[in-house]
């Protein structure tokens, strides 16, 4: 029994560790801002959730310790980080960066004309 | 069994903070900049659990939530300051 609990623990701290290092090369390697973003505000989530349910798994079956914190912590990065990832990329495309010059459509390329029109 | 499997994924977790350390560097523009410091607090996290597991320790685990809370809110102050110039507004003037 404590096999097969230790091997699900592994295996969560394993998918875990590859998708922050998915996180890592997302952000070295793709070309803009948004796209860079998309990558850090959904691979680093499902990984460090991933890591935090071993962890609570770990101390709860190896040690009978049952942690109510990292049960609020999990909950808590799934509900903030979409949210923080969501107002940083709204604060750049309204602050003028750029899109990558090899995106094809951009749906809100006429709001600022249609702001001042509707005044 | 288990301890290599924690070596082996804070290993990976170090790496990967170092390849957004390298985007937090180069990044040409400041949103860059706060989406790489965002998920370095992020993978702070995740140190966190990992080594507390490693020093089979519990006592570390209220700093999980407190970075979570403290990353969360660094980035919104940052995202307020890029988008309008102010991040606590005041009260209008008519």
């Amino acid at each position: 029994m404590t096999e097969i609990i230790r091997f699900i623990i592994g295996f969560l701290l394993i998918a875990g560790s590859f998708l922050t290092l998915v996180t890592a090369f997302g952000l070295i390697r793709l070309p803009d801002v948004y796209t860079r973003n998309h990558a850090a505000s959904k691979s680093a989530t499902l990984g460090v959730m991933c890591i935090l349910l071993g962890t609570f798994l770990f101390f709860f079956l190896e040690e009978g310790h049952f942690n109510s914190r990292l049960i609020l912590g999990i909950i808590f990065i799934f509900i903030t980080a979409p949210v923080a990832g969501h107002l940083i990329s709204r604060a750049t495309y309204n602050s003028g960066v750029s899109l990558w010059e090899k995106s094809v459509r951009d749906d809100l390329k006429d709001k600022q004309k249609y702001e001042e029109k509707n005044m | 069994m288990l301890e290599a499997i924690i070596q082996i994924s804070l290993l990976a977790v170090s790496i990967s903070m170092i390849g957004l350390i390298y985007r937090v560097i180069v990044g040409p523009t400041t949103p860059d900049r706060v989406v790489a410091l965002d998920a370095l607090g992020v993978n702070l996290i995740a140190i966190i659990a990992l080594a507390s597991m490693l020093l089979h320790s519990k006592s570390f685990l209220e700093v999980i939530l407190l970075i979570g809370i403290l990353a969360f809110i660094g980035t919104v102050a940052f995202s307020k300051f890029l988008e309008k110039g102010a991040i606590i507004e005041h009260d209008r003037d008519h």
